[in-house]
């Protein structure tokens, strides 16, 4: 038992994938946490999957890849928004736009490409196997100023999130919070596409916040356990992958899974097992106070 | 409470002194159609006391007017009641004193200074359905929420904060509540958390959108109590509503608003069939039960029924 544990501890290229996946999921249920709340998962979605774009320029010319994601991403997050601020589109149309031409962009430059496939196939399921030491600092840097912007801008973040006209009222930069939650999503896939790759960004993004709005009642705790779902998943899914020989983001995600139906069957609060029987935490019923 | 007045009242409060923005437009002083001065509790208010003034003030959506010259004066220690049909520019005009809307002409002055200047000292409650009631915050979050205008951009609140926002919520009687998520609360219970986070600055002016809205004659009671208590601590109240008897119980003024203010005084002498049918249209059907009178507005875009829907107050 204790050997399965450590064996893979002892080759590199598992400590790597730790670190590497592990810092993704952090900054995934941090800034999950507000996409879950504001239904912000198709944004997520669509980032992730139009930075192909990005990520095929980078390798068709011989760049790095990460960063070619990175600078596709952050205009298409500020695209998806002005978009539909400007015109009368609604958020999810504009999304839609951006969502489907990064991915056929990226889908031709890389048809150009000899070993087509495998390549295609890395980039859509992630690879954190083969992530490399200056890719595991990337992320961590990268992870770490998300999560410093996040802390910095809490306040105005989750006012912004609950009731917009009050926080213009309040004189927050409303506008400017409305920009920035999507580039931290756009930021954050891109973090994470090494992990879990493109298609399945969106897992670690959503199910870890919504398992930990089934265990927490108020923002910050529910931030709580959606990092805590989210590193046990990275950690058990890994050894699932190693031991299993899975491929390593879908282990992630299926493990992340399995804990979210966990919360929500056994969840003290908010479990179906457990709630059936019991009249707490119903809503009040008088109608004056 | 009474300090925050007191500061503000013993200011010079001239509108010359204006100077953070243009002065007030003196081109445009048309007063409202209906406009009776009475004598006594009602008199002309002297200028340094208006807590707000709405001068000259035009705004609207894509270039369509929803308010056209809006002239208005509040007097501190004030319950105004604005009353109007669906899209007469109720909330824009609480949006355009807020600053959220922009005027395109003439302006909005609290305490004599531009209203965008002064939003410290002005609460604001919007209409119920604004919320994101689902959120998952407590009741104390939220009227810690209402000290945000008091802090900078990367300030977090503090210990006074905290105080603040707990006096405001036993002001409200939601103490007890504090640790409550706002979705397991009751409808009378949600406004009076929203009506704390708007008290958590200790303002001067509060702008109460809709706040008895959906509520049931007792519910209704009891909030505008606790508004009325508010009143006589000083605060000056500007509240709009679809039920008249709610204006003309609570409120020593009523504004009758349908894109321009078609009256404004004392509901006892403004309150005519003229002047409601003026303000919600032709069609206005008055019905009078349990000795409360509702304003019913015929729907002229709906073709297909032709039934008497009542206008904003949803029951």
């Amino acid at each position: 038992m204790i050997d399965a544990l450590v064996d893979p501890l002892e080759f590199g290229f598992m400590q790597r994938a730790f670190l590497a996946a592990g810092l993704a999921a952090i900054v995934c249920a941090v800034v999950g946490t507000f996409v879950v709340l504001k239904g912000m998962a198709f944004m997520g979605d669509a980032v992730a999957h139009s930075s192909l774009a990005g990520m095929s320029v980078a390798y068709f010319f011989g760049g790095s890849i990460f960063w070619g994601a990175f600078a596709w991403a952050i205009p298409a997050s500020i695209l998806m928004t002005g978009i539909s601020r400007r015109t009368h589109l609604s958020l999810d149309t504009s999304i839609g736009i951006i969502f489907a031409s990064g991915f056929a962009v990226g889908i031709i430059l890389m048809s150009r490409v000899n070993n087509y496939t495998a390549d295609l196939f890395g980039f859509l399921f992630g690879n954190v196997l083969g992530v490399s030491w200056n890719e595991v600092a990337l992320i961590g840097g990268i992870s770490g100023a998300v999560l410093v912007v996040v802390v910095a801008f809490y306040k105005e973040l989750l006012y912004t999130s609950y009731d917009a006209t009050m926080s213009a009222a309040s004189g927050i930069p409303v506008r400017f919070i409305q920009y920035l939650l999507p580039v931290l999503v756009g930021i954050t896939a891109v973090v994470s596409l090494k992990a879990v790759g493109i298609i399945l960004v969106l897992a670690l993004l959503v199910t870890p916040p919504a398992t930990g709005a089934l265990l927490a009642r108020r923002l910050p705790g529910i931030m709580a356990y959606s990092v805590a779902t989210a590193l046990l998943a990275t950690i058990l899914g890994l050894y699932l992958s190693f031991h299993a020989d899975f491929p390593s983001g879908p282990s992630i995600v299926v493990v992340a899974t399995g804990l979210f139906l966990l919360a929500f069957l056994f969840s003290p609060t908010k479990g179906i097992v457990w709630h059936r029987n019991r009249l707490t935490g119903m809503p009040a019923t008088e109608s004056a106070s | 409470m009474k300090d925050t007045t007191d500061k503000y009242q013993n200011k010079p409060l001239s509108h010359e002194s204006t100077s953070l923005t243009q002065a007030p437009p003196d081109d445009v002083q048309t007063a409202p159609k209906y406009e009776l001065s009475s004598g006594g509790d009602y008199a002309e208010p002297h200028p340094q006391e208006l807590a707000l003034e709405v001068r000259g003030l035009w705004t609207g959506y894509n270039g369509h007017p929803a308010l056209e010259n809006i002239n208005l004066k509040v007097a501190q220690g004030e319950i105004v009641g604005v009353i109007g049909p669906n899209g007469s520019g109720k909330s824009t005009l609480m949006k355009a004193i807020l600053g959220l809307v922009k005027p395109w002409k003439g302006g909005a002055y609290v305490m004599g200074q531009p209203a965008a200047t002064r939003r410290r000292i002005v609460g604001y409650m919007p209409q119920m359905e604004d919320v994101d009631w689902e959120f998952p915050v407590t009741v104390r979050d939220v009227a810690l929420m209402g000290r945000y205008s008091g802090r900078g951009l990367l300030r977090r609140t503090n210990r006074e904060d905290r105080d603040a926002a707990d006096a405001a919520l036993q002001r409200v009687g939601m103490h007890d509540l504090g640790e409550r998520l706002i979705g397991e609360l009751s409808g009378g219970q949600r406004r009076r958390v929203l009506l704390a986070r708007a008290l958590a600055n200790d303002p001067v002016l509060l702008l109460l959108d809709e706040p008895v809205a959906g509520l049931d004659a007792t519910a209704q009671h009891r909030f505008l109590d606790t508004v009325d208590e508010l009143r006589s601590e000083g605060k000056t109240v500007v509240l709009s509503t679809h039920d008249l008897s709610c204006v003309s119980e609570w409120c020593g003024k009523a504004a009758c608003l349908n894109r321009t203010l078609i009256a404004y005084g004392p509901p006892g002498e403004i309150l005519d069939e003229q002047v409601l049918s003026e303000t919600f249209g032709s069609h206005l059907l008055l019905v009078h039960t349990d000795g409360r009178a509702y304003a019913y507005e015929h729907h002229r875009h709906d073709t297909a029924s032709d039934v008497e829907t009542e206008g904003e107050a949803g029951t």
